[in-house]
């Protein structure tokens, strides 16, 4: 079994200080995993992977990356570090150029590596190879996914956030989204994503971590959980479809 | 903006600085006037339309370079060229401390922040009379000699501001196109998703505020070159508020709409009141109130300024 990369001692977070919304969380992470994440809306999942991110500073508790405490440390030290993050929703910046995007996020390489990086990651991404010159907001929401995953891995990140991927993406490109994940797991990058999606991602994800109110609630093998009959019932409160089969 | 759409402009620039050869001594000092208010107003498109911090303090910042200019040129001696890099300096320098409140505030707050340094720095003006001379101001600020050359006629300051204000341009054409550009976008449009990428929003917003402020700190060079007296009325705060109108008029985050801004609410009205032609002397009486509708209903149906009317036209045409 992998080592963990990352990993959540006793976290306590929240957005103002009366209110608590990570509350002791401890889970962890594993490298070359797809860890997923889930639970019912305003669990904190999100917040987990904002904390992560230096977005919000732990009250208390400790964040580790590789071991090494990063509590509170800035986003731009951590992807420094090897830690990307694709937040929830639309992160494009709609009025600029894709190329102008991509450009974005590697405003932290030296200038001589962009070029090549660039390159790079489009080979990856036919359709957005494509479209290069067209301004961001202009792309479907399938290929703005695309491009923030690309942009997110120009800097060859070791561990992916990624927060609900599949919002807004037809089930073909759920799957693609979770199929370029996978390849990208096991290439050795860790991934950490919540998703809604359950079933779908369970399919591509090694792990799966369910967090209720702040708190980590299961932690088991995706292949076993896909395998329970009352997944939906079990936890993940009003907000899962009914199994479709 | 790429650069061929740029040539249009430049012409266009170029063909009014030509007219500098046929037009009496006032006209062309008017001209050199609009120049150095286009140096505070590229300024602050920088500040206010690729960054989107808010300012209505653009005004202040004018005034420092031209009380620097104006105290280094008579009191202490200085030669222009020595006093521009300082002018430059200091107001890069309080225009980093004047971005310190936009780290947290944003908007009409901000605005109410940037006002009040301008307030501040009138009255410095006004009521420092050791140094700036009070309301009596400082007068016999000489023009600058080029290799030896005097640029004592309206004429030669005007082609000097004028190439000055070419430099300028071509400096924050470069900058807006180098990665800077693209970070102050991403500043503008969200400030949470640039820092998710690593952009140092701290920075960025400081020196959006810092490089607008001494783009302003030349141009009060220039102004108190010109106008060869200073005193505070022309860096009042309602000199902030002309400039912003003027950025924003013409089309906040593109490149030339402060030079259309500063046309349409500086040249125009100046040259109609400039006028002997009765048909023209009449417009300029209404020329205020016109201007006062023409703004409203810009705000409303054109928020992007005048030069968003090409993309709405274009955006008309594929049917969208
Ligand atoms: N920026 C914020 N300021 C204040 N409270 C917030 C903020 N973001 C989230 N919260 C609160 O924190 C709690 C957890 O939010 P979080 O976004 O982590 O939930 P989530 O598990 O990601 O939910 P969802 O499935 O709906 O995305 C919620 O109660 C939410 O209202
Ligand atoms: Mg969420």
């Amino acid at each position: 079994m992998a080592a963990p990369i990352i990993a959540f001692d006793k976290v306590v977070a929240g957005y103002t200080p009366s209110l608590t919304i990570l509350n002791e969380t401890t889970l962890d992470a594993r490298a070359g995993e797809i860890t997923l994440l889930i639970g019912p809306n305003g669990a904190g999942k999100s917040t987990v992977l904002k904390t992560l991110f230096g977005l919000l500073t732990p009250r208390s508790g400790e964040v580790r990356f590789e071991s090494q405490r990063i509590n509170g440390m800035d986003p731009r030290d951590l992807l420094g570090r090897g830690i990307a993050f694709v937040p929830q929703g639309r992160n494009l910046f709609g009025s600029l150029s894709v190329r102008h995007n991509l450009e974005l996020g590697g405003i932290t390489l030296p200038r001589g590596e962009l070029t090549a990086r660039i390159d790079e990651v489009l080979a990856r991404f036919p359709r957005i190879r494509e479209r290069i010159d067209n301004q961001a907001s202009t792309l479907s929401g399938g290929e703005q996914k695309q491009l923030e995953v690309g942009r997110a891995l120009l800097l060859r990140p070791r561990v992916i956030l990624i927060d609900e991927p599949s919002i807004g993406l037809s089930p073909k490109l759920v799957q693609d989204v979770m199929a370029l994940l996978r390849a990208l797991a096991d290439g050795g990058t860790t991934v950490l994503m919540v998703e809604q999606n359950v079933r779908t991602a369970l399919k591509y994800s090694n792990r799966a971590l369910v967090l209720e109110m702040g708190r980590l609630a299961l932690d088991r093998p995706a292949g076993e959980l896909l395998d329970e009959p009352d997944l939906n019932r079990l936890f993940l409160g009003g907000h899962a479809r009914p199994a479709a089969g | 903006m790429t650069v061929r759409s740029t040539w249009p402009w430049l012409v266009g620039m170029l063909v009014v600085a030509c007219t500098s050869f046929f037009l009496k001594r006032s006209d062309i000092y008017l001209l050199s006037l609009c120049s150095v208010y286009l140096m505070a107003t590229y300024g602050l498109n920088l500040t206010v339309g690729y960054a989107g911090q808010m300012s209505l303090g653009q005004a202040a910042f004018l005034g420092i370079g031209a009380y620097i200019g104006a105290i280094l040129m008579t009191k202490a001696g200085w030669p222009f060229w020595c006093v521009l890099p300082v002018a430059a300096i200091v107001c890069f320098v309080v225009g980093l401390v004047i971005g310190f409140p936009a780290l947290r505030v944003q908007h009409h707050y901000l605005a109410f922040a940037t006002l009040g340094f301008n307030v501040l720095v009138f009255l410095a003006l006004r009521n420092e009379e050791w140094l700036t001379g009070g309301t009596f101001g400082i007068a016999n600020i000489p023009r600058p000699t080029l290799f030896g050359y005097p640029l004592d006629t309206e004429f030669r300051f005007f082609w000097l501001t004028f190439a000055s204000l070419g430099v300028l341009m071509t400096l924050l054409w470069l900058l807006l196109r180098s990665p800077w550009g693209r970070a102050f976008a991403a500043l503008r449009d969200n400030p949470i998703r640039a820092e998710s990428l690593g952009v140092n929003i701290t920075a960025y917003t400081l020196f959006a505020f810092a490089i607008g402020a001494a783009a302003a700190g030349i141009g009060g060079v220039y102004y108190a070159s010109l106008v060869q007296f200073v005193e505070p009325g022309p860096f009042h705060f309602s000199t902030s508020l002309m400039m912003l109108l003027a950025v924003i008029v013409g089309g906040a985050g593109r490149f030339f709409g402060p030079l259309l801004g500063t046309v349409v609410i500086i040249l125009l009205p100046e040259l109609l009141r400039a006028s002997t032609v009765p048909a023209l002397q009449f417009m300029q009486k209404w020329y205020l109130v016109a201007f006062g509708v023409a703004v409203v209903l810009l705000m409303v149906w054109l928020p992007g300024g005048l030069l968003s009317l090409g993309d709405r036209w274009r955006r008309g045409r594929v049917g969208q």
